[in-house]
């Protein structure tokens, strides 16, 4: 209906529809924009903020900020790229994130991220919060250690699965994941083939006995920096779990 | 007793239609009647209105003055905000909880009372004050405090403890508070007399396009912070698509220091309604909300009371003031303790019926807000100046004031000045002239605009109040030589970790870091290479956040960083000896000297 447009990112010229995010359309054009709350095929949340780009100089979230004729978008830049480096590290230091022990390794994408940046220590104290594991579900735990807060699980579950299993409770500092049962996760109606559990882009929601299925060094992130399969247009992004 | 819960959430669901856009209504109600909102009320909430349980337990977790287990009958909830502890609400804490044998947050063992801090309370010009249940109690000190828990022991009516009544309205049938309004300074805007339908009559005598026109004329600029030109925010509303549009007022005045909406509501309650009825006669809605912050609860019945006087007057409801077809009502949506649903899209969602999250925008609320439909979100005062304008014409307004920002401004001081409360004055005053208003000459340091405005010193005073140099959504607080800048900005800090609604990163880690950090040069234990890591990292959360609360949060240190260097420099220094000063091998090697029986070999450092 609507006519495309273009505008830059980094000075490349690329091309948008009407109603495309600057991430989507970026996407299409094999530029990369690193993200990590961002999955195809679920709504746009825009929470995580790595994503972050200076659109016409101003800071917006590439996810949900629509492209606009014209607009000058900044990406690899210095100044982004610091901001990028900081939330990655922050979200290191909020929960527990043990690499060398996680069964996600290698298929993470807050460790795959950190890498792609560039980050060997986080420069932020650890908080070393007190959080809980569930794993009363026969096919799925829950490790909070490693939540990110992302809510692609909460989306999922919602608007994929159609179960609702999932939805944060508290505020700031107190936000989790909360689940739609009176105490634990094998109360609710989470099967281990939803979409909620393949979500995760880190180690808080695991299936069961599949987690060395492919050997640490053989993993998605062993082979290539997260955000290889954009640049190389065959658009698997958000391929995690 | 479950069957209990089951009959009691069915009844209230259904006196709201078993609408789940009304769960505010429906949790604070099912709280009233059942003391807390239990895992079973959360599931049959979640059944009566066709949600899920963690849908509603979402709601229930989020909201300060919600909650899942039991507490006290009687619930004290004392305002720790900076102005208040500078006035002694830390001995009056101590009291309460001397009195009570509890700490802060706990519960007596008999279910009587429960005691707890709370951010602002809007309340700074007569610190400190508390919420007794609802009821403000106000200028308290340690004997007040043990006078107040004796009054309960022997009487749990928090309505009793009120013995002298205040001035204007508080002392209405309906309100019965102590609060004082403490209008310092009238001005011809706000606070002038107002004969209630006038504006609307006028209004009414033109199209809405010419109404719009008239807000544009006038260049009123919303009051509550940000400035938005009112006018231009109508005209999107007007031209958005949409079957129905909403006029939301934003009452949920929580930037701390900040009190005047209160002595609006109050005292100018009309002049207000008349103005969101304008509104919705401009933009075309039917429906208004009036979205009160929990701590206004006192004023509740009062405002109901002045709505339907509003209706019966025929300025409310169907065929306003005889024109035909023009419909419009107000209703009345309780807050429940969050300070980030002060932020319109917040806002729009905690109406909604949700968790206090702003929204992603574009679409913006004049496009998509309230349910989906084209909403204007305004302040209170703005609406208060919209019937003004509309009494007495968009050039009387537009010559008050200076050229940038025209009328006048409600401003509430507190904190070091000998005439704490509400002044109205003209637009572009310098700040200087204010203070000397307030008796404040000897201020150190003024925050303007609340912890999310900024903290300046003496040299800035001469810097004027208008949207284009001082801008403010109403709160001056006044810091005298005796005050630590730093300590200040730490409790700030924390009122920010705590109002965080914690859906953006940045926010939700970045301002507990930036705290840390400050605490840690408050303790004597700063670098002074943690200045540049304030810095570094405060404009990364202001850059980065999603929200206002989050791109705002930074400021008590950016400004004081700014404004007061001399006092991080004099308090941080540099490690002669290469050790990191924050680093306490003491503690650090305690654990282990207590398993191993004996001192470590590095204690004699």
């Amino acid at each position: 209906m609507s006519q495309a447009f273009t505008f830059t990112i980094d000075g490349v010229e690329v091309r948008a529809r009407p109603g495309q995010t600057i991430l989507e359309a970026a996407e299409e054009a094999g530029v990369y924009i690193p993200r990590l709350c961002h999955m195809k095929g679920l709504i746009p949340y825009g929470s995580c903020r790595v994503c972050t780009v200076l659109v016409n100089g101003r800071p917006q979230a590439a996810c949900t900020q629509p492209a606009a004729p014209g607009a000058v978008v900044e990406s690899e830049v210095p100044r982004v790229r610091e901001i990028r480096r900081s939330i990655i590290e922050m979200l290191f230091v909020e929960g527990n994130h043990f690499c060398m022990f996680c069964e996600k390794s290698g298929n993470c994408e807050l460790q795959a991220m950190a890498y792609r940046l560039g980050i060997t220590a986080p420069k932020y104290p650890y908080m070393f919060p007190k959080r809980d594991v569930d794993a009363s579900h026969p096919e799925v735990l829950v490790d909070r250690n490693r939540c990110i807060l992302c809510a692609r699980c909460i989306r999922a579950s919602r608007d994929v699965d159609g179960k609702n299993v999932f939805q944060f409770v508290g505020r700031g500092a107190h936000k989790r994941v909360g689940i739609d049962a009176p105490s634990n996760l094998g109360e609710t109606k989470l099967e281990a083939a939803d979409k909620a559990v393949a979500a995760c882009p880190v180690g808080a929601l695991l299936r069961k006995r599949v987690g060395y299925v492919v050997p640490v060094g053989r993993r998605l992130y062993d082979r290539e920096p997260i955000g290889s399969d954009v640049a190389k247009g065959d658009g698997r992004t958000g391929k995690g779990g | 007793m479950t069957e209990n819960v089951e009959s009691a959430v069915r009844t209230i669901c259904q006196a709201y239609g078993y609408d789940r856009t009304r769960m505010m209504d429906i949790v604070r109600a099912v709280q009233e009647k059942l003391g807390c909102v239990s895992g079973p009320a959360m599931e049959a909430i979640a059944r009566a209105t066709g949600t899920h349980r963690v849908d509603v337990e979402s709601v229930v977790s989020f909201y300060a003055f919600f909650t899942e287990r039991p507490k006290g009958k009687v619930v004290i909830r004392l305002c720790n905000d900076v102005i208040d502890r500078m006035q002694g609400a830390d001995a009056v804490a101590q009291a309460f909880c001397d009195e009570l044998g509890v700490r802060p947050g706990e519960t007596t063992p008999d279910g009587a009372f429960t005691f707890e801090y709370t951010p602002c309370i809007g309340m700074c010009d007569q610190a400190p004050a508390a919420l007794v249940n609802d009821v403000p109690v106000t200028s308290l000190s340690s004997d007040a405090a043990r006078r107040i828990v004796r009054s309960l022991r022997a009487d749990p009516d928090p309505r009793k403890l009120v013995s002298r009544l205040g001035d204007g309205n508080n002392a209405h049938p309906l309100v019965q508070s102590m609060v004082l309004n403490h209008i310092r300074k009238t001005g011809p805007v706000v606070l002038a007399e107002f004969v209630s339908g006038e504006a609307l009559q006028k209004a009414l005598a033109m199209t809405p396009a010419e109404v719009i026109r008239d807000m544009k004329t006038a260049r009123l600029r919303g009051r509550g912070g940000a400035g938005f030109p009112t006018g231009i925010k109508w005209e999107f509303c007007r031209a958005a698509p949409g079957e129905k549009k909403f006029v939301i007022c934003n009452a949920d005045e929580g930037e701390p220091g900040t009190f005047k909406d209160r002595v609006i509501l109050t005292e100018r309650a009309d002049l207000l309604f008349e103005g969101m009825t304008i509104a919705g006669y401009a933009i075309g809605a039917q429906a208004g909300i009036l979205y009160l912050r929990g701590e206004y609860a006192y004023l509740r019945a009062y405002l109901e009371d002045v709505l339907n006087r509003r209706r019966s007057a025929g300025l409310l409801g169907r065929d306003i003031l005889g024109k035909a077809g023009f419909h419009f009502d107000i209703r009345i949506q309780m807050g429940a303790g969050a300070y980030v649903c002060g932020e319109e899209t917040a806002l729009i969602s905690s109406c909604e019926g949700l968790r206090g999250d702003p929204k992603n925008r574009p679409p913006f609320p004049a496009q998509k807000g309230y349910l989906g439909f084209p909403t204007v979100v305004n302040n209170v005062e703005t609406f208060c100046c919209v019937s003004r304008i509309a009494e007495k014409g968009a050039g009387w307004f537009a010559q008050l004031g200076s050229k940038g920002s025209p009328g006048t401004k409600l401003l509430s001081i507190s904190g070091d000045c000998r005439r704490p409360g509400v002044y109205e004055v003209p637009f572009g005053i310098p700040l200087k002239e204010f203070l000397e208003m307030a008796g404040a000459e000897d201020a150190a340091a003024v925050q303007v605009g609340g912890p999310s405005g900024q903290m300046i010193g003496p040299k800035d005073f001469g810097r004027t109040i208008c949207y284009d140099d001082l801008a403010t959504g109403g709160a001056i607080a006044v810091f005298g030589p005796g005050r630590d800048v730093l300590q200040i900005a730490q409790q700030y800090m924390e009122f920010f970790i705590e109002e965080s609604c914690g859906y953006c990163t940045p926010c939700r880690v970045g301002n507990i870091l930036l705290k840390e950090r400050l605490e840690r040069i408050n303790c004597g234990k700063g670098l002074p290479t943690d200045l540049d890591y304030l810095q570094e990292l405060g404009e990364t959360v202001k850059a980065a956040s999603r929200c206002g609360l989050g791109q705002t949060s930074p400021n008590p240190i950016l400004t004081t960083l700014k404004n007061f260097r001399a006092a991080y420099e004099a308090k941080v220094r540099p490690d002669a000896d290469g050790l990191m000063p924050s680093f306490d091998m003491r503690a650090a090697v305690a654990q282990a000297e207590l398993i191993a029986g004996r001192a470590s070999v590095h204690m004699e450092y």
